[in-house]
């Protein structure tokens, strides 16, 4: 019986993230858009975008290949693995421990890896660009993901999420290296999810896009996985933030349902923060060019690094 | 009796090198000769993990030096690296059946390759001081004779030349190592080595010699520059032994020295390691990333990886001087692990590299493209190895890198300012080294494999034989093997952390669902295994709902491209244009760039050009000089031989007067 419990808790947590991610971008396409006195698409729209992609006929290019059509399987299933195994309304769910925290940073790499080589099968340059940019802001922001993942398991002695969750919550407490590690998950974040300033997601001004540039090829059932993965990606970095660092109202996996439903309206205010903070940040700031990116992304690495010296120092004093 | 075995065979692959030889008007020669060599490595190997009665094998063979004799022993760090060196070596030569047939001039592969695989197992048996020096240099003569295989090209010869100098350089300091630690009593066998006591200056001496000896073979930064000359100018099989399989006997004698005979560790000997393999593994990723000729590439990633073992190396060095016992053995386990992960995916990658070679006669990736549709087995293959190499779940690279940041993360509990310090910075290094690589390998794939091809030959290009073909897949198979249970893997390796830093992982065969938790599961688990399942489950589920519920329709057109459609396949990202933003922001780590714009002014006709100047640092400042410094020597002592017969008399007797003093005093 608690077995089948856990596996439906699980099974819960997976369906959660698949609904809820187009509506998180929907959520916040609506706000940008009334922050900008627009009355803006309603918030289902992402929804019926992929749907309607999804039964329409793909083109493909003349010399797609196998990996061209196969990528956007893998991207998607690499990206809803990782954003399931993070802890959205429980902690500790059935296969929480199946990858740690450096484990579903690393799967969100394969999920790059293969989208940037699927820009690169067409053999356009546009496809080539994208590619190249996403390679260069990846290598920088994962690397800060890892300080950040330093930082916080430095703090809370595991890379186990559930745990780390679990450590947030019963120890609150101000720490200035916590802080600069939430610091440097927001910048990640923005950049990883191609966010203004970075990227712009709603671009299609050819030289300006890196993650458009890339899935300039797809179109059809093929873009719906890719749009779905990124979604996907967006709702995990705000689950991860959430669940790092604002640990309120996170049920236990054994607590019975009434915490999770508390735990799950926990998450949807929290979801509907971030996503609200998230749009006002991009109404309020402009697109930087490609070159000062990395500025960028190197404060949020170097941010990182001065995070996990702090707690080095604070630990030993 | 699995010694005598492996002794058998290493005599029987020296026997192969004559028999090579002698059979030479033979077509069939070299077929025959790389059949026997997978044949006796498939037995070293079957020696190496065949269950010894005693933990410890060894034997005194009555020839080598008089009071000496040669000294042999397998144990369990022995083992490991036999059986890594033999599955590199049958893994070759299965590839070389196929492979070889192409070579021009096989006499001069023939009879060095067995002759380089008995040096190598002899270095790794060796258990004296001389008779590993001596199969040391073996080891090191017989890959450079096959180095200058294709000796026609000066390239490949000054490749070869510069292979000899560093080789000797390591040798010498190898030498002198080992001379410190034998003393002047002379007793060279490593028992005595391992009994005797040692003084804070040797132990710092030895220390220093060994890393500069192994390292340079290595590969470790900054004497790394012979390597990415030496192994792409082999053929593919031989690069990709001396890769995948000869730096790991570097660092097999690395952690000889330095875990076994130095006896127990000062928490300063971490510094070293750790600092050089950190330098390494970004200096190695950075080149990589700008290289167009693909097998220097993956020599340069060659680099990288060999630093991510030093650093884990380093790592267990610092706990084990503080008696931190688990997370020395799990450090230690991330090195062996990564030892035996490198030889895998690099020996396949070398392969790809060398069927990509035969099949369009092309190294540099920038004439290359598309390869994905006339060489489609070796794309998927290659591919393979891309994946395994940039540590990307679920394949076996992640999982060392994996347990190399988890021995990290354990560094609070190291008292040493110095160290704890040293740590993150190197954590950092580690991080960029994994995601940068990962950024080199989307290029070299993308650009070499996926595109519009670039020329007539990658465009006709053709699959390899079947032999080819099989021994990649094989490698494949096990990287994924590794990758999905690395339990298995690691409790292989236990024993030997057990032995020689005094601690082991705990065992994680009893860990539920084949996961792997290094400290507890609490603290970090893994499960490579589950995460595959997942990831098929959820693409193959997607696919099911898509075609029922949505569409399954496709349809080919021309490529988009923003509506406007290039007809040259030159207008491709080229990977010189793909590599330009890292180099840009994280180039001048590593090398100075100048990049030049001739813009010709408007009416000009000239074509404009854009020239990039890439300078290695580490060649302009430390071995330009280097090199002025021995010329400027050895012009300034050419005076001595022009002497007159009393001159040399008096400079003798001068000389012998001096020595005396000397040993006077």
């Amino acid at each position: 019986m608690n077995f089948l419990f856990d596996f439906v808790a699980q099974g819960a947590q997976m369906l959660l993230v698949l609904a809820l991610s187009p509506l998180i971008i929907g959520f916040t396409r609506k706000l940008k858009a009334r922050l900008l006195r627009r009355k803006g698409p309603p918030i289902i729209q992402p929804w019926r975008d992929l749907i309607r992609l999804l039964r329409k006929e793909v083109v493909l290019a003349e010399n797609a290949s196998w990996l061209y059509r196969s990528a956007p399987y893998l991207i998607f299933a690499m990206t809803w693995v990782a954003a399931s195994l993070v802890p959205t309304f429980a902690t500790g769910l059935m296969f929480s421990w199946s990858a740690d925290l450096i484990a579903i940073i690393a799967l969100l790499g394969s999920a790059r890896f293969f989208l940037a080589l699927a820009g690169m099968d067409i053999g356009t340059s546009f496809g080539g660009i994208g590619s190249s940019r996403e390679a260069m802001f990846g290598s920088l922001a994962e690397p800060a993901t890892i300080m950040i993942v330093f930082t916080v398991s430095f703090v809370a002695g595991t890379t186990q999420l559930s745990e780390i969750a679990a450590y947030m919550a019963g120890n609150l407490e101000l720490r200035a290296s916590v802080g600069m590690a939430l610091v440097a998950l927001l910048i990640v974040a923005i950049a990883e999810n191609g966010r203004v300033p970075v990227d712009n997601p709603a671009t299609h001004l050819e030289l300006t896009m890196v993650h458009e540039a890339m899935v300039l090829e797809y179109s059809g059932r093929y873009l719906a996985l890719i749009e779905l993965a990124s979604a996907l990606k967006l709702l995990l970095y705000i689950s991860l933030i959430a669940c790092v660092f604002f640990p309120v109202g996170l049920a236990r996996h054994d607590a019975g349902l009434q915490a999770m439903a508390i735990g799950l309206g926990a998450y949807l205010m929290k979801l509907a923060i971030g996503g609200f903070l998230l749009a006002l940040f991009e109404t309020s700031t402009a697109k930087m060019r490609v070159f000062r990116v990395p500025d960028f992304l190197g404060a949020g690495l170097m941010l990182g690094l001065l995070a996990t010296l702090l707690v080095f120092v604070t630990r030993s004093l | 009796m699995p010694l005598y075995f492996a002794l058998t065979s290493v005599s029987a692959l020296l026997a192969v090198g004559v028999y090579a030889i002698v059979d030479r008007r033979n077509p069939d020669v070299s077929r025959n000769v790389y059949r026997i060599c997978i044949a006796l490595c498939g037995i070293l190997f079957v020696a190496a993990v065949m269950p010894r009665g005693a933990s410890v094998l060894s034997a005194t063979l009555p020839f080598g030096l008089p009071w000496i004799g040669v000294h042999l022993r397998i144990d369990v760090l022995s083992a490991f690296f036999l059986a890594v060196v033999n599955l590199g070596g049958a893994a070759a030569s299965a590839y070389a059946i196929g492979y070889g047939a192409h070579e021009k001039e096989p006499m001069r592969v023939l009879p060095f390759y067995p002759a380089f695989l008995a040096g190598m197992n002899m270095v790794v048996l060796a258990d004296d001081a001389f008779s590993f020096l001596v199969a040391w240099e073996f080891m090191s003569l017989t890959s450079w004779a096959l180095v200058l295989t294709h000796h026609h090209d000066a390239e490949n010869r000054r490749a070869g030349f510069v292979y000899l100098l560093m080789a000797s350089f390591g040798g010498f300091a190898l030498l002198m190592a080992f001379g410190v630690l034998g003393g002047a009593g002379g007793a060279y066998d490593f028992a005595s080595i391992r009994e005797s006591t040692k003084e804070g200056w040797k132990t710092g001496l030895v220390l220093a010699l060994a890393l500069v000896g192994m390292g340079s073979k290595a590969g470790l930064a900054p004497l790394h520059i012979w390597l990415p000359l030496a192994h792409p100018a082999a053929p593919s099989h031989v690069s990709a032994l001396m890769s995948g399989v000869m730096t790991k006997v570097a660092v097999y004698g690395f952690i000889r020295v330095v875990f076994d005979l130095l006896g127990p560790p000062a928490f300063w000997w971490s510094i070293e390691p750790m600092s050089f393999g950190a330098a390494s593994a970004l200096i190695g990723v950075l080149f990589a990333t700008i290289q167009s000729d693909l097998k220097k590439l993956l020599a340069y990633s060659t680099i990288e990886n060999i630093g991510v073992i030093f650093i884990a190396l380093g790592l267990a060095l610092a706990f084990k001087a503080n008696g931190l016992a688990l997370p020395a053995a799990l450090a230690f386990t991330a090195a062996l692990f990564h030892v035996f992960n490198h030889s895998l995916f690099k020996s396949l990658l070398f392969f790809g590299a060398g069927a990509v070679l035969n099949g369009c006669g092309e190294r540099s990736i920038e004439r290359l493209g598309g390869l994905i549709h006339s060489m489609p087995k070796t794309a998927f293959l290659f591919l393979g190895g891309c994946v395994a190499i940039s540590a990307l779940p679920p394949l076996n690279g992640f999982v060392s890198e994996w347990l190399v940041f988890q021995a990290i993360l354990l560094s609070p509990s190291l008292p040493q300012w110095t160290v704890k310090l040293l740590v993150p910075a190197v954590g950092v290094a580690l991080a960029l080294s994994a995601t940068l690589g990962a950024g080199c390998y989307i290029r070299a794939y993308g650009v070499a494999f996926l595109g519009r091809p670039r020329s007539e030959a990658a465009r006709t290009a053709k699959d390899p034989d079947r032999w080819s073909l099989g021994t990649m897949a094989a490698l494949l198979t096990l990287c994924l093997l590794a990758g999905l249970l690395p339990s298995l893997v690691i409790d292989t390796i236990s024993p030997a952390a057990r032995d020689f830093v005094g601690g082991r992982m705990p065992t994680q065969a009893e860990l539920s669902w084949l996961s792997i938790a290094p400290v507890a599961e609490s603290r970090s688990s893994y499960n490579g295994l589950l995460i595959f399942v997942f990831i098929l489950f959820s693409a193959y589920s997607a696919r099911w709902v898509i075609h029922k519920f949505g569409s399954s329709r496709s349809r080919r057109a021309p490529a988009w491209d923003c509506g406007y459609i290039e007809t040259s396949p030159a207008t491709q990202y080229t990977g010189s244009s793909f590599a330009q933003p890292i180099r840009r922001t994280l180039g001048i780590i590593a090398f100075s760039v100048k990049e030049r714009l001739d813009m010709p002014a408007p009416g000009d006709m000239r074509p404009a050009r854009l020239s990039i100047d890439i300078k290695d640092r580490i060649f302009d400042y430390l071995y330009a000089p280097l090199t002025r410094a021995v010329e400027t020597c050895a012009s300034g002592l050419n005076i001595l031989s022009l002497l007159t017969i009393q001159e040399y008399l008096a400079l003798v007797f001068g000389a012998l007067v001096f020595l005396l003093i000397l040993v006077a005093i």
